[in-house]
């Protein structure tokens, strides 16, 4: 990507460690939203499978149902429901960032903004919550 | 009566005698009003003169001073040693940046990037100085002020593992002046301040760990001005995309 | 960087402070045909200019006029401005901020959008601009990032100017110690412009950051050049006791209050009066420096004024000027007093003290920033090219520093034109001496004398003698000392002997310019035998025109300075009486 840096003679170049992470909280919060992003795939892994098990008829859905009733799955499902919630309250914080807001002469604090961005989430989860509880 | 002391636990480094930087305590008199710059001018007085580092003002605006300070990058000036109670205070260079001798880092690879994302006022046509001041009300400043208090002193980029990782990537002092003259109502830069910031090494490169704006010592919230940066080079592109005719800002 | 072609250049700008950031870019924009090398020892942007606070000084407004700008110079100066100069002052100081407003300065501004001026001490309306309370922090970045657009500015970052190169009686150059590698070269210029600021580290106490060491002064000094009106330092009223660091003039501009122990506000009682609740130019708080540091002192010996570690102390009250107020105007002053005192502005008063915070003195120069060395200018803080006369009126620094940065960047820039290249080697032969002068001084030596102990010593001679109130006896004193720590310093001892960033060798080195440049004001003060501005003696308590309304001028001997006379220069003010 980039050329390597050319190294002066007499300075001392320090190497960021392996563990750098671990350094401070802000730091390890980071690396759980990062790693988020892998578990969050793995979900979609395994809804697509589903959604292909669901083609291949009612037999084999409910088959695979069954095996995602074990309790390494409901585990797993857990834990993916717990990082995609850290991974959106994180993103959700951002926007007061991201986004500035002017009314007029002033700018909106971006806790408001923040704080308008999840009552919209919260108020999309309901509604869908409200259609597929319905049904 | 004994006087009260703290420790200082001091990073060494001297070119041509270290391979690498090792450790050296000193102990120094603990008063309630020192910084740790204090400290460090104690010792370099009365205790060992080889003793490195840069210094100037000694109140929180040349932005010489900074050094990690237990692990945390802070301007010395700042730090009050009644902060750090009953220590030891381990003092290093700041870190992610190559250090030419005990706490004083090599700098170059900043002012490069700093020259890189042109922060001066650009325009088309200046306005001669004897017409007068570009008018600029004061919510026009107030969009911009908060980007242009920055001292260039660095705890950002030490903060910044990106950076630590990839000393390419331009990191947040140098995005959040770019962004500041972006900002600004007398300037007419942006298209070409653009290319630099979207290039693989500039905003992009940023993953948003947030570190940069919490050590920020002058409240420039750096890693407010990359993603705002994202989110105003996305924009341009996906309008771009849509409406290749319209002209872009 | 320079490239294998050695270090030679048209113009040299020492310094990369707001004087010397602002000589470059004129010279660059005088021809492009000129290569230009700005050489400082910290990065520009941590040159001291970064530290003002309070405004930089421009008639802006309709009711304001050139004249009351001059007038009001003229008369905080005691009449020791040379009036011809601040005619040229103020005229270009207007163009000169406006062109700092086109290079980005974040002047602050009014509702309509134009730039805001506020009142400062001594000026009769306001033309104070600023950029809330960090002005000097503003212009020094808006200068150093503009002078990036510059190819033909070269930087020579992180080198100490160690000596002027001459050559039949003409400038060639400096000598300079590159930090990084400690290699000392020589560094080649048709006209070099010395712009390293002050000298308020040979005082114990100041405002002055710890590069303030008046280097450029000594070196313009050692070649023969004259040091004018040194005698005058300015005390600032209103330091935080301990640190020095500085509560802007601005703070009572914007309308803050001095009161002694009792909560009275005691300006009134030394013919500053009457006390008035929304500040009036030129009255109270807003009287000039020199006088309100002595009415400080005058308080203390009336017992009344508090008494703390760090000595006397009154207090500055801003607590009536409202939250809002402070944070939008004086944001910096309610850090840096909630950092360094631990106090709040906003809810309890300020502790302050007078401090030393400008030298009115410097290397003489002309209108044009030219000095009496063929080649060699000089402006801003190192330089006196005379507006400031026996006491500065607070914001009109800043301001010189981009008129006369301008002029004397012109100037050199036309001066390099006209002269034929130079040839390096014979330069060379001076530079290898100069190593060896340094090594044999400084490396090899093996003295016991500490470089903080001589400094220290210094501050003490210089403070006792040379304070806001002097009298012959304490300033003789003052001279005796500094003589024998001249002689101590040459058995100075560095226990660092290393090449790379050696900031033990760079210590020594200041120290031994301040050495010089405290002398200068010590004899300076001890000739002038009268009382003027900043320079009030209690042995002489009145002004004497007859005898001293000139400038005095400083020259290097063998057995220290010696003090020569130049008259003022009179042109539409002649001197009365000084009374706000
Ligand atoms: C706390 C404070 C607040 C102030 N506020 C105001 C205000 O509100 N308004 C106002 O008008 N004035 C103010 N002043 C005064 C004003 O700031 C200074 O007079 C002015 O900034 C000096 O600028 P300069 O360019 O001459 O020097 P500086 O900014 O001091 O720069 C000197 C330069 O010279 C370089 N240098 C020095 N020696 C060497 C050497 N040997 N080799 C190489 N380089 C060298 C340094 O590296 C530096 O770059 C204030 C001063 C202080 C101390
Ligand atoms: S953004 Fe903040 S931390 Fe980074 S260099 Fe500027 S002032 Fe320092
Ligand atoms: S010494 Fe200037 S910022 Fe600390």
């Amino acid at each position: 990507m980039t050329a390597p840096r050319v190294e002066r003679p007499g300075l001392f170049y320090p190497k960021l460690p392996a563990t750098w992470w671990l350094r401070n909280a802000n730091y390890f919060r980071f690396m759980l939203r990062e790693l988020s992003s892998v578990f969050i795939a793995l979900f979609l892994v395994v809804f697509l499978v589903q959604l292909h098990r669901l083609s291949q008829g009612p037999g084999a859905y409910a088959a695979y149902l069954e095996t995602l009733r074990a309790p390494g799955w409901i585990i797993f499902h857990v834990v993916a429901l717990a990082f995609a919630l850290y991974h959106s309250v994180t993103w959700f914080n951002l926007t007061g960032v991201v986004q500035v807001v002017r009314l007029g002469e002033r700018q909106v604090p971006p806790r408001l903004v923040a704080g308008a961005s999840f009552a919209l989430w919260a108020v999309v989860s309901v509604v869908l919550l409200w259609f597929l509880l319905r049904g | 009566m004994t006087e009260e002391t703290m420790t200082l636990e001091v990073t060494r480094y001297r070119p041509g005698h270290d391979r690498e930087p090792r450790t050296q305590s000193f102990t120094v008199p603990y008063r309630t009003d020192w910084v740790v710059l204090d400290a460090l001018n104690h010792i370099k007085d009365r205790i060992d003169g080889t003793l490195s580092y840069r210094w100037s003002c000694r109140m929180g605006v040349c932005g010489s001073c900074g050094m990690m300070v237990n692990g945390v990058p802070k301007l010395t000036c700042a730090a009050f040693l009644r902060d750090y109670r009953p220590g030891p205070i381990r003092v290093e260079p700041l870190a992610n940046f190559p250090v030419i001798r005990d706490l004083v880092i090599a700098l170059d690879d900043f002012m490069e990037k700093l020259r890189r994302v042109k922060p001066w006022i650009i325009r088309a046509v200046e306005k001669p100085v004897s017409d007068g001041e570009y008018l600029q009300t004061p919510a026009q400043l107030d969009a911009y002020k908060q980007f242009s208090m920055c001292i260039n002193c660095m705890l950002c980029y030490a903060a910044c593992p990106v950076y630590g990782l990839e000393p390419a990537f331009l990191g947040p002092a140098a995005i959040a002046l770019a962004y500041r003259y972006n900002l600004d109502s007398r300037d007419e830069g942006y298209r070409l301040r653009e290319p630099v910031l979207s290039e693989a090494v500039g905003v992009w490169e940023c993953t948003f760990v947030g570190e940069c704006s919490v050590v920020c010592p002058k409240g420039v919230d750096p890693a407010a001005a990359i993603q705002r940066s994202k989110l105003a080079g996305a924009t341009d592109w996906l309008l771009s995309m849509i409406m290749p005719w319209a002209g872009r800002r | 960087m320079p490239g294998d072609d050695g270090y030679q250049h048209d113009l040299l700008v020492i310094g990369g402070g707001g004087a010397g950031l602002r000589a470059a870019i004129a010279a660059a924009e005088e021809s492009n045909r000129l290569s230009i090398a700005v050489l400082s020892k910290v990065y520009p942007m941590r040159s001291h200019t970064v530290s003002a606070e309070g405004g930089t000084a421009a008639v802006m407004r309709e009711n304001d006029s050139l004249d009351t700008h001059a007038k009001d110079t003229i008369f905080g100066s005691d009449f020791l401005a040379d009036q011809d100069v601040v005619e040229v002052f103020v005229k270009e100081a207007p163009g000169e901020v406006i062109q700092l407003e086109h290079w980005g300065c974040p002047w602050s501004r009014d509702p309509d959008g134009r730039v805001s001026v506020r009142p400062f001490g001594g000026m009769t309306v306001n033309r104070t601009l600023y950029a809330a309370d960090k002005t000097g922090f503003h212009m020094l970045h808006a200068l150093f990032q503009t002078s990036l657009k510059y190819e033909k500015i070269t930087r020579y970052d992180e080198w100490f100017a160690t000596s002027l190169l001459i050559e039949d009686g003409k400038v060639c150059g400096v000598t300079a110690l590159n930090l990084h590698d400690g290699q000392m070269r020589p560094i080649v210029a048709k006209a070099v412009i010395m712009c390293t600021g002050g000298a308020g580290r040979i005082f114990p106490f100041t405002t002055n950051a710890a590069i303030k060491t008046g280097d450029g002064m000594a070196l313009a000094y050692r070649a023969g050049v004259a040091l004018k009106d040194m005698e005058f330092v300015q005390y600032h009223p209103t330091g935080l006791p301990g640190t020095g660091i500085l509560i802007t003039e601005a703070a009572r501009g914007e309308g803050g209050h001095l009161k002694n122990k009792d909560g009275y506000r005691y300006l009134q009682d030394y013919g500053l009066g009457p006390p008035t609740d929304t500040p009036v130019h030129r009255k109270m708080e807003l009287g000039p420096r020199d006088i309100l540091s002595r009415c400080h002192i005058q308080e203390h010996q009336k017992g009344r004024t508090f008494d703390g570690p760090y000595g006397h102390y009154v207090h500055l009250d801003l607590r009536h000027l409202g939250e809002k107020l402070i944070d939008k105007n004086l944001p910096f002053v309610r850090e840096l007093a909630r950092n360094y005192v631990g106090i709040d502005p906003v809810h309890e008063p300020i502790p302050v003290r007078p401090v030393v915070h400008y030298m009115m003195g410097g290397i003489s120069t002309d209108i044009t920033g030219k000095t009496s060395l063929n080649g060699l200018y000089a402006a801003g803080e190192a330089a006196c090219v005379s507006i400031n006369g026996a006491n500065r009126l607070g914001s009109n620094s800043l301001t010189e520093l981009l008129v006369f940065g301008a002029r004397a960047g012109r100037a050199a820039a036309r001066h390099a034109l006209e002269r034929p290249a130079l040839r390096s080697n014979p330069l060379a032969q001076l530079a290898s001496d100069e190593r060896r002068r340094l090594d044999q001084r400084f490396l090899r030596a093996d003295g016991r004398e500490k470089i903080a102990d001589i400094r220290e010593e210094m501050q003490k001679a210089l403070e006792s003698g040379c304070g806001i109130y002097r009298d012959r006896a304490t300033m003789e004193g003052a001279c005796q000392t500094l003589r024998k720590l001249r002689e101590r310093f040459a058995h100075i001892s560095l226990a660092d002997k290393d090449a790379v960033f050696n900031t033990e060798l760079i210590a020594a080195l200041e120290l031994e310019c301040t050495l010089d440049v405290a002398e200068t004001v010590a004899r300076s003060a001890l000739a002038r035998e009268e009382s003027r501005g900043s320079h009030t003696r209690t042995d002489f308590p009145k002004r004497d025109d007859a005898r001293f309304l000139k400038h005095s001028l400083a020259y290097q001997t063998p057995d220290g300075p010696r003090i020569e006379y130049l008259p003022v220069t009179i042109t539409r003010w002649p001197p009365e009486e000084r009374k706000y």
